[in-house]
């Protein structure tokens, strides 16, 4: 019989109450782990979906730092809540309707303009974004810039909630790689051609031809599928 | 209009309030009026910029529900006439500031048209955000 | 070529930005090349007057800090001086700066909040607006520079408040400033001095308040009028905003009110200097500035209508 291996368990505080978690957690596991189960704050456990949104200090540091919880390893001491959600205000508009220039965000987020360039929302953000800069970029109008800096962004609304200004910088975001994305991006011509293609019939052949494959013709079909792209 | 007011405790602690948010010594004002006869906003105002620092000198709250300093446009007009050196438009930032650190904001901002919001050059919006908004 | 480091401020971005087109041609006839910061936020556009308030004060040291960068990065070569012609960017700049040379304290705690800079701000900038920098190049050095001297436009120079207040931020005298006139007067044209030039247009209660703005608007372009002037000239794109388009609310109050197209003191020497007319900058205007300057000839044959939406 083999023996249950040794954890190291370290203590963190989760809602202030002390527990104790296997070192090398991340602070959804961790959660998990002292006994919660998770409905809110958790979503795609890969860094992508930013429903993890966590606030955390470190001992002996005062700063107010910020985290996914699912990529965020937990350290001895560690005080941690949880901001699955803040609340956001969120224009309505009709992409058709609005141009790419700067007057966009005069009307739908006329807050934008109370920025202190603080960098508070830089501090706290888990993708290192430079969030201050993005917003500057779309205060001066340049779409383009706020569009690139904020290209990483998840929406885990960590910036929002520390605005001093009380911005909703990703909302802003998404409103500047929208119109980018519509208006301003160059069209990748590939879209075009393969468009072309598919209307001119070029895969139907094959599709059909899978579409006519047994169940085990297909799995076998699928498992020796060319494989060129490195996903590791 | 002649009003009695007897001075209380609380009328000095609201004066130093303000000379210390306003970094003004505003006991220093001699009611001269040169700041309310080259202030460009004082028709749209409800008391003079002189009346609202005699106001502050005697430590009346109430002239924080007065327009006066809401219509003040911080041109400095004031800040370079005052024969005493002193400086209104920071005694008028000082009572704004008392009512948006309470979160009473003086503009709405999705009150702002957004026809008017469209042709505002950003530098009046920060600037109008700055001084009305908290 | 000089190369100095500029700050252009949100608004010569976008409505603004014929101030910055002409000023930038106009500069660089001067032999003077101003280079923009390559990372830059917003100023914050007036300067906080609480004695207890340093957050407001953040915006403006970013920009000095940025100056630093530049130095340190070799896009200018031992060159602090931070030329500016916003005049609300101006009065912010000049202020914060020296507001945090005056006290160690304020400079340490912003430092220290603004953990994530590289480096630390201890008063090294100076600001300079463009007015500045051209006076202290000499006009005879501006009128040498003139093709198409602006004779017979008879101009207003409006000073407005930023330029000029408090004493001692200001660039000229705050109760009899020349600095304008004898710019203009070294392109050509004719100062036309009236009363009214110092006066607040009303900045940014032009926000809450067009009406009030419009009203103050009136006053100050009505006496430029009586005393002769055919154009204003101005070094804010907020007195512009406000002297220039609440002349659709002048109009609405005041049937008999004459247009009256209102200029960038940049634009005027972009025209003297007999620059392309590309970076005349005449767009984003209200009053149409193009009948009167093509009148004085000082337009290729386009047509007049262009320009202006009043």
């Amino acid at each position: 019989m083999n023996e249950p291996e040794k954890m190291d368990l370290i203590t963190i505080y989760i809602l202030s109450r002390q527990y104790h978690v296997p070192a090398g957690s991340t602070i959804l596991t961790a959660l998990e782990y002292a006994g919660f189960k998770l409905k809110k704050g958790v979503g795609c456990r890969e860094g992508f979906c930013g429903a993890c949104a966590s606030l955390y200090r470190l001992q002996g540091d005062y700063k107010l730092h910020g985290g996914l919880g699912c990529a965020t390893v937990v350290q001895p001491e560690m005080q941690i809540v949880q901001l699955p959600y803040t609340p956001a205000p969120k224009a309505i508009y009709h992409l058709e309707e609005l141009e790419p220039v700067p007057e966009v965000f005069t009307h739908l987020y006329p807050e934008l303009y109370r920025c202190l360039s603080c960098n508070t929302c830089t501090k706290i953000c888990p993708q290192d974004l430079q969030v201050m800069d993005y917003i500057q970029a779309a205060v001066r109008g340049d779409l383009e810039q706020a569009a690139d800096l904020s290209f990483d962004c998840i929406q885990c609304g960590l910036c929002s909630a520390r605005c001093p200004a009380e911005i909703t910088q990703f909302n802003v975001a998404l409103l500047a790689r929208r119109l980018v994305g519509r208006y301003l991006a160059k069209k990748g011509k590939y879209v075009e051609d393969r468009i072309k293609e598919v209307e001119a019939s070029k895969f139907t052949a094959g599709y059909q031809e899978l579409q006519d494959l047994s169940p085990e013709d297909l799995k076998k079909r699928y498992f020796e599928r060319e494989l060129n792209n490195l996903i590791f | 209009m002649v009003r009695k007011i007897k001075l209380q405790a609380k009328n000095r602690e609201f004066c130093r309030k303000i000379s210390e948010l306003s970094g003004e010594v505003v006991m220093l004002c001699e009611q001269c009026g040169t700041c309310a006869g080259s202030c460009p906003m004082s028709a749209e105002m409800d008391i003079t910029p002189s009346q609202m620092i005699r106001l502050v000198q005697l430590g009346q709250e109430a002239v924080l529900e007065n327009k006066t300093f809401w219509v003040c446009a911080s041109c400095y007009t004031c800040t370079v006439r005052c024969p005493r050196g002193i400086d209104p438009a920071k005694v008028a930032e000082a009572l704004r500031q008392v009512k948006l650190r309470q979160a009473i904001d003086y503009i709405q901002i999705d009150e702002i048209s957004s026809e008017e919001a469209k042709k505002l050059p950003s530098v009046a919006l920060v600037a109008a955000f700055r001084k009305m908004t908290g | 070529m000089i190369q100095i480091p500029y700050y252009p401020g949100c608004t010569l971005k976008n409505k603004a930005s014929n101030f910055e087109t002409s000023a930038l041609a106009a500069a660089r006839a001067l032999g003077l090349e101003l280079v923009e910061l390559p990372r830059w936020n917003c100023c914050g556009a007036v300067f906080s007057l609480s004695s207890d308030d340093l957050m407001r004060h953040i915006a403006p040291t970013n920009i000095f800090l940025r100056v630093q960068e530049m130095n340190r990065d070799h896009l200018v070569e031992d060159e602090y001086r931070l030329v500016t012609f916003c005049s609300m960017c101006f009065n912010v700049l000049r202020r914060t700066n020296q507001r945090l040379r005056e006290s160690l304290e304020d400079r340490n705690k912003i430092n220290d909040f603004s953990y994530l800079e590289t480096e630390t701000y201890q008063g090294r900038v100076e600001i300079v607006h463009l007015l500045e920098l051209l006076r202290s190049m000499g006009w005879d050095k501006i009128q040498e520079r003139v093709h198409k001297p602006l004779t017979g436009l008879k101009v207003a120079p409006y000073y407005g408040c930023m330029l000029l207040r408090p004493k001692d931020v200001g660039i000229d005298d705050p109760e009899r400033p020349t600095i304008q006139e004898e710019l203009l007067r070294s392109l050509g044209a004719e100062p036309v001095d009236f009363p009214l030039k110092l006066r607040c247009c009303g900045s940014y209660q032009t926000v809450p308040d067009k009406d009030l703005v419009a009203n103050l608007a009136y006053d100050i372009l009505s006496r430029a009028q009586k005393a002769g002037a055919e154009a204003i000239t101005t070094s804010c794109p907020l007195c512009a905003f406000n002297l220039d388009f609440r002349q659709k609310e002048i109009q609405e109050k005041y049937p008999m009110f004459l247009p009256i197209p209102v200029f960038y003191f940049s634009q005027l020497m972009a025209i003297a200097f007999g620059l392309p007319q590309e970076v005349f900058g005449l767009v984003g205007h209200y009053a149409n500035p193009r009948t009167l300057l093509a009148t004085k000839g000082y337009l290729q044959a386009t047509s007049p209508l262009e320009g202006g939406e009043g």
